[in-house]
This record gives structure tokens, sequence and C-alpha cells, in this order.
């Protein structure tokens, strides 16, 4: 239950550190931490506006996205406590908890006939396609290392095993879990969150329709989707037996370090070519299997 | 064979009589035209018809870059001849102009490949063809799908509308439609009687080039009211034209920064830009630089606290432009984003006529102030700089290079201001052009050349008044670019060129 409530927390602040730290970046001193919470609450008083061509499955894709990903992070364990819900395979749930909504917001985007939002909605399903293999990838060396299949169990075990490699798992779980929290939530490298160039944009312009209160419904469940990440990186990198008190503040810290560190990634990079992008997040694959191999290897199961 | 066949004019010069030109036959004309075109150093800068008294004459003006003249060729259409033709087949350069002939008089160009619509201008010869039934361009297939794009677009952009046929990502064909910011400017030079009215009629032609349009139209009223201009004022000129190329290419860097999502760029240029706008604001009160040129003189002379406040700004943008732009330019993914990005070649840019920026980023020495040189231009001569590649990379780095250039010129045209004897006068406004006359100005704004012309009748009233922005040929260039290219590679492909809309639609 901590844990969930956390995840909530961090939200509230996650989205505000990412502009301030890209303002600060660019010389400016930008807006409030919490300005882009004050919107949404902006937003969830309007009412939505939906255009004719779009049927049921576009006033409900929001809600159902929204659901799916405060279901996700009920999964989603810290410190020595269980997660809400834990069962065997419970990562599986998860990363598929994710894509159902996922899906629900592609086929809204398809719902409304716009040839752009079509344009975004087959970017979104292809690069989300080529980001889930280096989830699993990672999830399973995870799961391998520590024997376990839940979240719970694996990063309760993580630290505990007494082997000294744990610490090449934190540091590519870590950056996996970055990169992947950055093309799941739509960021640099791989998309623009800022632009207004609808033909570039993937995510942006697959809610070019959406207004109001299903705009903030989304808008939640993108900040929700980077807290949960944060939360995940957070279990890779510190143990989970020490002081409970001691793991909110870190916990906290984690969360802030992960904002700071995109928006800083945000403000000195471009963005990649649209091509590049399947090459880009095949890497992340790639490394996750590395440490597959490594795994395999320490262990001596690769006979 | 000794009867000349063709006047030929010097830039901002005295004008030839409307009668000293002569008529060819169509035939002569076409075989003129495109021997003339053949030259590579050779381009058509406006060609257009005019009606008078029932009959419709075509002048089409052909710089030479050789020796710096500019040929006039006119024919003149029966009353009944309604089908000629068209030269578009071999030069397509033509194209855009013989499109605009069509659309506004009813000529038709046999040959021609397209006769698209350019601006569905308020006077075109048929009221019946409007944008909404305008038939797009289609191929049937089903693996090729259309993405339509405007005219209203996200942001701030003016408006236009676009039609891609994609197969996937990959662009296949881009039909650029444009016309929705016709205002009937050149209608609106003849109807005006107030001289004041016409100046800031040309600043308003395209928002972004209103110094470049003020002063071809200023350049133009003196020639043919035969106003001298003294040296310090021809100075103040090219200095604010600098200004203006050097505002607008930095502005431009900063967007081609923000389309690729480098913020650190974008925010680093449009600061520079700032600063370079109000550096023109201290001087003449506009940001912009509206009001700044006038004919015959200037109500805002330059004084030494304005060049000294120019040269510090623009020797602290300078430096701050150089260290950004050696970063943008060599920041891997920066040039991945712009390297081979939107090629054109050298040969599509001839063939197209490009003009400016487009012709230079693809290696064609066109630049009026070195080929047919006006203002101070003519004792201050510049460097041409060109750079090969045609792509992406090539316009924001010839951007780049013709800033540190504009720097160079204004630092070097204030020195020889300072020297000089600065007896300005105040703009002229009662003159009174010479009759039956053919006028036309040329002038390199920052996006190429903007070409002025007027016709006088026999009462020295503007008869005809003829503007041409360089986005008009540059608009085809962007379509080429952006063939065979990702569709999400349009925005920084239209970004590059930054093309005017109002420049077109006029």
């Amino acid at each position: 239950m901590t844990g969930f409530i956390l995840i909530l927390i961090s939200a509230f602040f996650f989205p505000g550190v990412i502009l301030r730290a890209k303002s600060i970046a660019s010389g400016r001193k930008g807006p409030g931490i919490f300005q882009p919470v004050k919107e949404i609450g902006v937003l969830l008083r309007k009412g939505s506006v939906f255009s004719n061509a779009t049927g049921v499955i576009f006033q409900i894709a929001p809600a159902i996205s929204l659901a799916s990903v405060i279901c996700a992070m009920a999964v989603i364990p810290f410190a020595n406590q269980n997660a809400l819900i834990s069962f065997e395979g419970d990562f599986v749930f998860f990363s598929y908890l994710l894509a159902f909504g996922k899906f629900f917001a592609i086929i809204a985007a398809l719902d409304t006939g716009s040839s752009f939002e079509g344009m975004g909605a087959n970017r979104e399903a292809f690069f989300s396609m080529l980001v889930e293999p280096a989830f699993f990838i990672l999830l399973a060396t995870f799961a391998m290392f520590t024997g376990c299949t839940s979240f719970s169990d694996i990063f309760s075990h993580f630290f505990v095993t007494g082997n000294h490699y744990v610490l090449i798992y934190s540091i590519i779980g870590f950056y996996l879990f970055i990169q992947i929290a950055m093309i799941e939530n739509s960021r640099l490298p791989v998309d623009d969150p800022k632009t207004h160039l609808e033909l570039t944009m993937i995510h942006e312009v697959m809610i070019l329709d959406n207004s109001g209160f299903d705009k903030a419904l989304i808008h939640m469940g993108s900040y929700l989707k980077f807290s949960i990440y944060g939360a995940l990186m957070y279990n890779v990198i510190v143990p989970a037996g020490w002081n409970v008190f001691l793991q909110v503040s870190l916990f906290m810290a984690v969360q802030i370090i992960f904002a700071m560190i995109i928006g800083l990634i945000e403000s000195f990079r471009a963005r990649n070519k649209m091509n590049l992008n399947p090459k880009f997040i095949l890497t992340l694959s790639s490394i996750g299997l590395i440490a597959f191999l490594i795994i395999l290897i320490l262990t001596d199961k690769l006979i | 064979m000794s009867q000349k066949l063709y006047s030929e004019i010097k830039n901002n010069s005295i004008s030839p009589d409307l009668k000293e030109i002569p008529v060819l036959q169509y035939d002569i004309f076409y075989e003129l035209v495109c021997d003339f075109l053949k030259d590579e150093a050779r381009h058509c800068i406006a060609y257009y018809g005019v009606p008078t008294s029932g009959i419709l004459k075509l002048f089409c003006y052909i710089a030479d870059d050789n020796n710096s003249s500019i040929a006039v060729f006119s024919h003149e259409l029966d009353n009944n001849t309604i089908v000629l033709k068209s030269i578009t087949p071999v030069c397509p350069q033509l194209q855009i102009f013989e499109r605009e002939i069509h659309e506004n008089f009813g000529v038709v160009f046999d040959g021609h490949p397209w006769m698209k619509p350019v601006r569905y201008s308020h006077y075109r010869s048929d009221k019946s063809n409007i944008i909404d039934n305008y038939p797009f361009y289609t191929i049937e297939s089903e693996e090729l799908h259309e993405v339509g794009v405007g005219p209203i677009h996200a942001g701030v952009i003016e408006p236009g509308h676009f039609r891609f046929i994609c197969n996937g990502e990959k662009v296949l064909h881009l039909e650029i439609q444009l016309g929705y910011q016709h205002r009937g400017i050149e209608k609106l030079f003849i109807e005006k009687n107030d001289s004041l009215q016409r100046c800031i009629l040309s600043e308003s032609i395209a928002g972004d080039t209103s110094i470049g349009h003020a002063l071809a139209h200023s350049q133009l009223i003196e020639s043919l009211a035969g106003i001298e201009v003294s040296e310090a004022l021809q100075i103040e000129r090219c200095i604010a034209l600098e200004m203006e190329r050097l505002a607008v290419h930095i502005g431009d860097t900063a967007a081609l920064c923000g389309d690729v999502a480098y913020q650190l760029g974008q925010v680093v240029c449009e600061a520079l830009r700032t600063l370079i706008i109000n550096a023109t604001q201290l001087w003449c009160g506009n940001r912009l630089g509206k009001g700044l040129v006038r004919p015959g003189g200037s109500n805002y002379q330059m004084n030494d606290d304005v060049a000294g406040e120019i040269l510090t700004v623009i020797a602290d943008v300078d430096r701050r432009f150089g260290e950004v732009a050696d970063r943008i330019y060599s920041l891997p993914s920066l040039l991945s984003r712009f390297e081979d990005i939107g090629k054109v070649t050298r040969e599509q840019a001839l063939t197209i006529g490009a003009v400016g920026m487009a012709a230079r980023s693809c290696g064609i020495s066109r630049d009026i102030r070195v080929t047919h040189p006006f203002q101070f231009y003519r004792s201050y001569p510049i460097q041409l700089l060109t750079v090969e590649t045609g792509d992406v990379f090539a316009r924001g780095m010839l951007r780049n290079l013709e800033v540190r250039e504009s720097v160079k010129i204004i630092c070097g045209l204030i020195e020889i201001w300072r020297r000089k004897e600065k007896i300005i006068n105040k703009p002229v406004y009662n003159y009174k052009l010479k009759p039956n006359k053919v006028g036309i100005s040329i002038v390199e704004g920052w996006r190429g050349e903007i070409c002025h012309t007027v016709i006088t009748d026999k009462g020295g009233n503007i008869e005809n008044y003829k503007v041409k922005d360089p986005s008009m040929q540059n608009w085809l260039a962007l379509a080429l670019a952006v063939r065979n290219q990702e569709i999400s590679d349009f925005p920084i492909n239209n970004k590059s060129y930054n093309l005017s809309y109002c420049g077109n639609d006029l």
C-alpha cells in the first residue's frame, strides 16, 4: 500500500520537475513544480467535446487507459512490503495492463478517422511493440537471477542473493528502465511532447481530438506511468531490506533525480529521425540480451 | 537582323519607354526565351500579362548574371488568340508564370503539363474555379494513403494546404495549394493614389521581408520619378536589409532547432534574434523595420548613437551565435536530422529556376547583391556564399555563413558611413512618375530576389504593378525536397526553406 501511495504522491511533482529542469537548463525560470497538476485541475473542470465522427470507443478510451495504469500501479512493491496485488508472473500482467490501455488509446485514435491520428496510432503501436522484448528480457533476467517471478519477490530477493554481480543488473536495469520509461511516455529521443507539428508527432497526435476531462485523464495516466517506472528503477537500485523511513525519502530522491535526468536529456539533444527509432529501441533489447547472457554464464546455466 | 528583338535594362536604372520594347511574334518570342534560358547564368525573374484596352500584352524579364543586365521580351496577343504554345516543357522554370497568366487571363498554354491554380485571385478569369472543387492529384492504389495538412495549421504558421501521397511513412508526392492569404496587393497598388499608402502596402506584402519589399518599391519609384538618393542613405538601406537578413536567419536557425526538439539551440537563437530586432526598433521604432525605407529619403536617419548600438549588438550576436552555431552543426544528434534530409540537386534547382537561398544552398551562384547590385552594393562588393549539398544541412549552414557575412558587411558599411557626408532628405511622397515607362527593381531580400515591376500610362499613373516574391518559384523546391523522404521530415524541410505564403498569394 505504501508503494501505491508513494507513486501517487510522486506523480504530483514529476512532470513539474521535468519542466523545471528543462527551463533552468535553457536559462529560464520556469513554472512552478505543481503547474502541470494545476492544469489538470483546470481540465477536469471543463467538459469534453466529441467530434461527430467518433463513437463510443473514443469516449471510453481515456478512462480505460487511466484505469489500466492505476491497476498496473498495484503490482509495484515498495521496500519489503508486498504490493497490493502480487502473484506469480505479475510482471506479465503489469506489461499487458499497460498495453491494454495503450490499445484503447490506439483504437480511439483510429476511431476519429483523421489521417494524422491514424499515422500516430500506427507509429505508437509499432514502437510499443518493439519496446516489449526489452522489458521482458530484462524482467526474465531478474527472474532468473532471483529465482522468483513476481515483482514483490524479485525485488525483495534482488539484493539478498549475496551475489555482487547484482550491481551490473542494477545499472543495466536502471538504464533500461529510464529508456523504456521515456519511450513509453513518448519523450525524447523517440517522440517530442512539445512539438506543434502534427506530422512528426507520435503520441501527441493521437490525443489531438481529446479535450477537457478526457484530456486530463490522459495526462494523469502519463504522469502516473512516469512515477511507476521511477518506482521500478528505485527497486533495482535500493535494497529492499533498508529502513522504511530512509526508503521513503530515498524513493522521493530517486523520483526527482529521474525527472531531472529526463529534463536534462531533453535539453541537450535532438530527437531521432523517425526511421532511426526502431534501431534505437531494438538496441535496448540487445542490451537486455547481453545482461541475460551474462547471468546465464555466471550462474553456470549455459553449458 | 540588326533589328533589336528585346530591350536591355540594368537593375534600378532609368527605365525604357514602353514603346521602345519590341513586340515580337509569339514564335520568335518563344524561340528567344527558350534560347536565352539555355544558359544557366540566366533565369526568368518575372513573366506576366498586362491587359491594356482589351489586348493582353505579355512581358518576360530574364536576368543575365554575366553582364548584370535584364532582357525584356514582349508579345501582344490578338483579341481572338487564347491558345499559346507553352514554354514550360522546354524551360520548366516558367511553369508558375504561365500558370499565373492562365489563371488571371484564361490564356491556354498548349503543352503545359499541369495548369494548377496559383492563388485563386479575386480577378481570375474563371470565377467558377474555387478551392472547394479543386481536383487534387491522386494516385489510385490500395497501398497508398493521402494525408491532407492545413490550411489551418497548429502553431503560428500561415494558411496553406499540403496534400501528401504516402506509402507508409514515405512521401511519394506532395502537392502544395496556396491562395488562402490572397489580398489583391497588386490591384491595391493601382487603386491607392496616396504614395504613403503604397509604401505601407509594400511593407505588408510579406511581413518577414518588410524591409526587402519596401526597398524594392522605393527603388522602383525613385527610378521612375528620377529621384537620386545620397550615398549615405544607400548605405543605411543596405544596413537595414542586412539587419533583416540577420534577424530572420537567426530566427530560422532557432526554428530549425525547435523542430528537431533541440532546446538549447532554440532558446539561444531566439534570444539573439530579439537583440537584433530590438536594435532595429531603436533605429526606427519598429522591430521589423516598418517605416524605415521610404522613397527619396528617410524619416529615421542613422546617427552615431544608433550606429554604435548596432555595432555593439552585432558584435555580441556574432560571438554568441558563433558559439551556438558551432555546436549545432557539430552535434551528432542534430547532424543526423539535418544531413541528407530533403536533398534538392543542383540540376533540379536550375530546372525549376530556384532563386535566393534555395538556389545558393544547391551550389548555384545566384545573389542579386553580387550579380545585379543595387544601392550601395554597387560600390561595396560582397562575397557570394554557396553550399553544395542542397539538403536541410546546407540550408541551415548557408544561414550560418550568411549571418557571419552580414555581420562583416554591416561593420564595413558603418565604417564607410561614418566618413560620408550625411545629407539625407525627408521622404518624397508627391513624386510624379514618368509616363509610358516600364520599370523594374530587384532586391536580394533574405529569402531571395524580390522583383517589383511597374508600367505607367501616359498620365504617369500606375497602370500595372507586379510583385514577385522569391517564394513563388521556390515552393516547388520544397515539393521536390520531400519526395521519397519520410513524412515526419516534412516540417523540418518546410522550416529550412521558410517560404512565404502571403508572398505567393499577394
